[in-house]
């Protein structure tokens, strides 16, 4: 399935290498990458696919969400499909 | 791709903006659950129920996991019990498998304990009514709503009579929860089939075996998007039509989402913006960030009847099939807004009438005094219900005359349901009109064929 990892917070060293290793330690693949730094917040949004994880995706939820506290960021995992409702119009889609 | 600031608009309506799904509600017909035998009945029932929503929790749970937004209630709508129960009498034990089956699904409420007496009453729909006080003093999470209107039949007044006795009764049965039975019993005219909302939700019987209906909230987010709207009414309505078609577009996919994995019929997406009393969530908030000082000053029905309409149009576009009340609802326990503004006298009674002309629903959750007579509150219902039948409009009336208080005090009924000032009514006596009895007559322009 098609997610969006968000990750927002204060700029610090290792961000990417972080997520990014939590990622690859829970079989899940980065498509896409894009970063930028609003109003001093490090934010950093990952387009990925689950469809390899061995994991429910409430435990990816889990995971993520611990490793944003460890490291005081605020790290999402969500389905594409929430964004592609809000922020397209265009044909519906089939599931999530 | 999407840019940033889109993934961040949307992380900060659920994080910080209370942006959630706040109902999916499955409706369950029980039409062929029908016999004569009272315990046959019920067995059907339970075994028709649990058979089709057992796991109506664990994947509303799984949803909002997947999509980061939360589902607030997971609830089951039912045909209306007057009609499952006329054959066999049985209401009452209904009413106890109703309860069973809400405590072992875990969900929120269920809705359905209701009749369709527009016109008139039966007998035993009589019997049916007189039955709602036990039934909803013996319960947690069952919902009744009675239909006294239509504005194609007129005004039931037996009805309206008899709903403002029922109401004083469920009062005083549960007058140490201050009255909080009466929070659950919705009187309706107009009253729709596919309504997701408590307490006013059954299933009618126009509708599939199963089907989901989805209630969205958003109140929050509508105001801060107007937190930096700058400009005249027609940004003001653009920047509310922009914001509840992206609120509505999450309530149709997850509508979508949920009716799959149940195996029901999608059904509709309810457009109501629906408050709770988190600071946040309000939609007094809103008027007043369109520029009363206060909700109940002059202007606000002015400003709810943009608002009502801009959420409408902003919804129907997102989404395939839109019902239920769809509109804002002003629920005054329920919204941090309207609770100050009552506190504090900028927001009376006479209003909140006035402001349910041009929004969905009525009067709602209203705390009134607990000396208030059944003849005065029949007087309520019948006004309310006149202003639904003569513009062809839902309304409702859901007041609780809290026993043991009176105007100024307080009324606590914790969670969804909220905290409700006291409010002062008009206590004249309307008695010679209620005991009249009758039917008020179908208004001129619905005579339409």
């Amino acid at each position: 399935m098609k997610a969006i990892v968000s990750v927002i917070g204060k700029d610090k060293k290792g961000i990417i290498a972080k997520v990014s290793t939590a990622l690859y330690e829970m079989n899940i693949n980065i498509e896409d990458i894009s970063q930028t730094i609003m109003q001093d917040y490090f934010t950093m949004i990952m387009a990925v696919d689950t469809s390899e994880c061995p994991l429910k995706f409430d435990a990816v939820v889990d995971k993520l969400n611990a490793l944003g506290k460890e490291t005081h960021l605020e790290i999402h995992i969500q389905l594409q499909s929430i964004f592609d409702s809000m922020h397209k119009i265009d044909t519906d889609k089939k599931g999530l | 791709m999407y840019s940033s600031n889109e993934i961040i608009e949307t992380i900060n309506m659920i994080s910080q903006q209370h942006l959630d799904v706040r109902t999916i509600t499955l409706g369950i017909s029980l039409l062929d659950c029908i016999t004569d035998s009272k315990q046959r009945t019920c067995d059907k029932i339970y075994d028709k129920i649990m058979s089709k929503a057992s796991n109506l929790v664990k994947i509303g749970n799984d949803i909002s996991s997947e999509l980061g937004i939360p589902i607030v209630n997971k609830r089951i709508s039912v045909t209306p019990v007057s009609l499952i129960s006329a054959a066999s009498k049985g209401h009452l034990e209904i009413i106890r498998t109703l309860d069973k089956i809400a405590e072992e699904t875990g969900i929120d409420f269920l809705g359905g304990y209701s009749a369709l007496v527009h016109k008139a009453m039966t007998p035993y729909e009589r019997e049916f009514l007189l039955s709602i006080p036990e039934a909803l003093s013996t319960t947690n999470k069952i919902c009744s709503s009675i239909n006294v209107a239509t504005s194609k039949a007129g005004i039931n007044m037996d009805a309206v009579a008899l709903m403002g006795k029922i109401v004083k009764d469920c009062a005083y049965l549960t007058r140490d929860k201050d009255s909080i039975a009466c929070a659950k019993l919705v009187v309706f005219a107009n009253a729709v089939e596919d309504n997701p909302f408590m307490a006013g939700a059954f299933l009618g019987t126009g509708e599939d075996d199963t089907v989901v209906n989805v209630g969205v909230s958003g109140p929050g987010v509508v105001k801060t998007a107007l937190e930096k709207c700058k400009g005249d009414l027609t940004d003001v309505a653009e920047c509310i039509k922009q914001t509840a078609f992206k609120i509505t577009r999450v309530g149709q996919l997850v509508a979508k989402e949920a009716s799959k994995r149940l195996n029901a019929s999608c059904g509709i997406v309810d457009l109501s913006l629906a408050p709770t009393p988190v600071i946040g969530d309000s939609v007094a908030h809103i008027l007043e960030e369109i520029g009363l000082e206060s909700v109940g000053a002059h202007g606000t029905t002015a400003c709810l009847a943009m608002l009502n309409d801009a959420v409408k149009k902003g919804g129907i576009m997102a989404c395939s099939n839109v019902g239920g009340l769809s509109g804002a609802f002003i629920p005054v326990s329920e919204d941090a807004g309207m609770i100050k503004a009552t506190q504090i006298g900028a927001l009376s009674f006479d209003k909140l009438e006035a402001m349910t002309a041009v929004c969905s629903v009525g009067l709602d959750m209203i705390a009134i005094p607990g000396d208030t007579t059944a003849d005065v509150i029949s007087g309520i219902i019948a006004d309310e219900i006149a202003i639904g039948v003569v513009n062809t409009k839902t309304t409702a009336v859901r007041v609780i005359p809290v026993y043991g208080k009176k105007a100024g005090d307080k009324a606590e009924f914790g969670g969804l349901l909220g905290t409700a000032p006291i409010m002062n009514i008009n206590a004249y006596s309307p008695s010679k009109f209620i005991s009249r009895g009758g039917r008020i007559p179908a208004p001129l322009h619905s005579n339409k064929n």
